[in-house]
């Protein structure tokens, strides 16, 4: 992917503080062209602040910033190729959507007939032609935001910033919506730059999701690199329900590593990671890894449990374990249909496994 | 029963606020020289009105100088307004606490310190000092309209268009003003008022080369109401619901 053109963007040491209180922590970052990146992370973690940084709204405490491979560190927002869809939408109320969506281009003193011909361009994209004529206070929510964005990409910027911009529409919509921004980025080709602290939505729409918690980058990779092997027990347990068993390194040969996991001894993958004998480990295993098997007097050996409670969730069944050493496991299982009896009911004595190798295995750093 | 009783209730309160005028208008058709009894209708007062220049000319005087200074304290006001809540600099507190302060301070108190301020610079008392003065009571009013409308408006506005390519400039015209423009027209509405029935602070500040309407009835009252009063108010009291539903319509048209 990398080529010798400049990064779309591009963050260099980039830090913000708001008097003492440092919000953006030394953060360096390369956004592709083309790119569809997510900003993901817990309410105030300072995903707004760095979306603001790239708008021009804030400047940055140090470091630079460069799009296109130009600085623009000190520029103003209306000297930036970058265009922001607000999460309020912020539709100039006294103007119509083909009014709003010509702001950009009359700021540019494009002609008339430039004007119309690339508004209806852009509004045809978000199928929001028919609705040219109406106010902001005329639309539906859906509608605003369809408005907002073709007002941002008429433009043709360098990158499009997406402030939470669904957050606003019901479930059902949003899914859609995410649907449509997807094919629109396709359509469009511009980078895409997006906030939003829902998990879900940050995997089925990005290449690439950057984990942020307080200020610093936890982690950024492709979503299904960051689901199955997180780098740190912040970014597994921020995207999803995870199990996590305490053990300790009895010894290491190459990526095997032989281990006691909540006390039982066991065969790990420690992928890349080295451990010393005696280190303290965790095993982190998603709800979907786990495998239960009915207890019977024949399988001694193993971690042993008793069915707590059953979630009936229509594909899948949730169910929470809770371990003889009194911890709570949750499990994932499919929803057997030809065998209903083979499925585990409340008060029932369970071996809890794995799916071998799917284990990821951390240091106990203490969180 | 409880629809009597609704009808009931908005009669007493539309009347409690309309009476007064009605009599007064009323009453300047009345064919007498007395307020109190009713002798028929003419239209004599009217007639009179008309002859008696001096009344008509402070009453132009009076319009000139509200229409005047509603428009120097409505520019002024906009634009204090628009920096109080778009800037922060030093000093924006204290000038903001101080709008307040002009507001609730009595007139009395007013009047006598800008009398005191004209003589110490020697400004000759009439049009200007009247003109100054409305300014100075009217801005603050001004001010606190616009500023309530601004502060109703979405920050992200303003980010917004600048975003989309802004200067400081075409946020102004573009995005603040336009919004702004009900609280504008609002505030010269309400400082058009303010001055046309300035009695207070006029007293103080004006000289005998410009006499202005409320000043001239108040002379004129002392020697007892006359009809011809009542027709001027009339008169000055339609010119009001006409300026009102004009702006009510232009309003109205720009949404
Ligand atoms: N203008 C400001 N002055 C002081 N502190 C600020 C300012 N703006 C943001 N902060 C602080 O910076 C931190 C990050 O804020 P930010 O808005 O970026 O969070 P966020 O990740 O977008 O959160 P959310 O998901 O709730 O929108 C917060 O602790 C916030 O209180
Ligand atoms: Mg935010």
């Amino acid at each position: 992917m990398e080529t010798s053109s400049p990064p779309c963007i591009e963050l260099e040491r980039v830090s913000k503080s708001y008097g003492d209180l440092t919000v953006i922590h030394d953060l360096s970052l390369r956004i592709h062209d083309g790119e569809f990146l997510t900003f993901l992370g817990p309410s105030g973690c300072g995903k707004t602040t760095i979306l603001r940084l790239l708008a021009g709204f804030e400047r940055p405490t140090t470091g630079r910033l460069r799009i296109r491979g130009q600085d623009v560190t000190g520029e103003p927002p209306n000297r930036r190729a970058v265009n922001t869809v607000f999460q309020s939408y912020a539709l100039f109320p006294h103007m119509t959507v083909f009014e709003n969506a010509a702001f950009g281009l009359r700021m540019r003193r494009k002609s008339k007939e430039e004007i119309r011909v690339r508004v209806e361009e852009a509004l045809r994209a978000v199928k929001m032609l028919s609705f040219a004529g109406r106010r902001p206070s005329q639309l539906s929510g859906g509608q605003q935001q369809r408005a907002a964005i073709a007002r941002a990409i008429v433009n043709k910027p360098a990158a499009l910033l997406l402030d939470e911009p669904l957050s606003a529409l019901d479930a059902k919509l949003r899914k859609e919506v995410q649907l449509e921004l997807k094919e629109l980025r396709r359509k469009l080709g511009i980078t895409f730059v997006f906030v939003t602290h829902d998990q879900e939505e940050a995997f089925s729409m990005s290449d690439r999701v950057a984990v942020i918690n307080h200020g610093v980058i936890e982690q950024i990779d492709a979503p299904n690199v960051i689901y199955e092997t997180p780098k740190n027990l912040f970014v597994a347990r921020f995207v999803g329900e995870i199990n996590v068993f305490d053990g300790v390194a009895v010894s290491q040969n190459g990526k095997v590593l032989d281990a006691r996991v909540e006390g039982r001894p066991c065969r790990l993958n420690a992928g890349e990671r080295r451990y010393a004998p005696g280190q303290k480990i965790k095993t982190l295993l998603r709800p979907e890894d786990i495998r239960l098997e009915k207890a019977n007097g024949e399988t001694p050996d193993g971690l042993f449990g008793v069915v707590a409670d059953t979630v009936y969730k229509g594909m899948t069944i949730d169910l929470i374990i809770e371990t003889d050493g009194g911890k709570k496991i949750s499990a994932t299982e499919f929803f057997n249909e030809d065998a209903p009896e083979a499925m585990f009911e409340k008060g029932e004595r369970v071996r809890v496994d794995w799916v071998e190798d799917w284990e990821v295995v951390l240091p106990d750093d203490g969180a | 029963m409880k629809r009597s009783l609704k009808a009931a209730y908005l009669t007493a309160v539309y009347g409690f606020l309309y009476l007064p005028l009605l009599v007064l208008i009323a009453f300047s058709f009345n064919d007498s020289k007395f307020l109190v009894s009713w002798k028929g209708f003419s239209l004599r007062w009217y007639a009179s009105l008309a002859g008696n220049s001096s009344l008509l000319d402070a009453a132009l005087r009076s319009l000139a100088l509200a229409a005047s200074s509603a428009t120097a304290a409505t520019l002024i006001g906009a634009l204090a307004a628009i920096a109080l809540k778009r800037y922060r600099f030093a000093g924006r507190k204290a000038l903001s606490a101080s709008l307040y302060v002009v507001t609730v301070s009595p007139d009395i108190v007013m009047g006598i310190s800008l009398l005191i301020l004209f003589i110490t610079l020697n400004l000759p008392l009439g049009f200007l000092t009247l003109f100054l003065s409305h300014v100075t009571f009217c801005l603050p009013f001004v001010t606190i309209t616009i500023l309530a409308r601004l502060s109703g408006m979405d920050q992200s506005l303003i980010e917004a268009a600048a975003d989309l390519g802004a200067g400081e400039y075409a946020i102004f015209r573009l995005v603040i003003l336009p919004i702004a423009m009900p609280a504008v027209m609002a505030g010269w509405l309400l400082s058009f008022t303010l001055s046309l029935d300035d009695v207070i602070v006029s007293f103080f500040v004006t000289g005998p080369s410009f006499e202005i309407l409320p000043l001239k009835i108040y002379s004129m009252v002392r020697l007892g109401v006359k009809p011809e009063v009542n027709a001027l108010c009339a008169v000055m009291f339609a010119i009001t619901l006409m300026v009102v539903g004009a702006t009510q319509l232009l309003m109205k048209e720009k949404r």
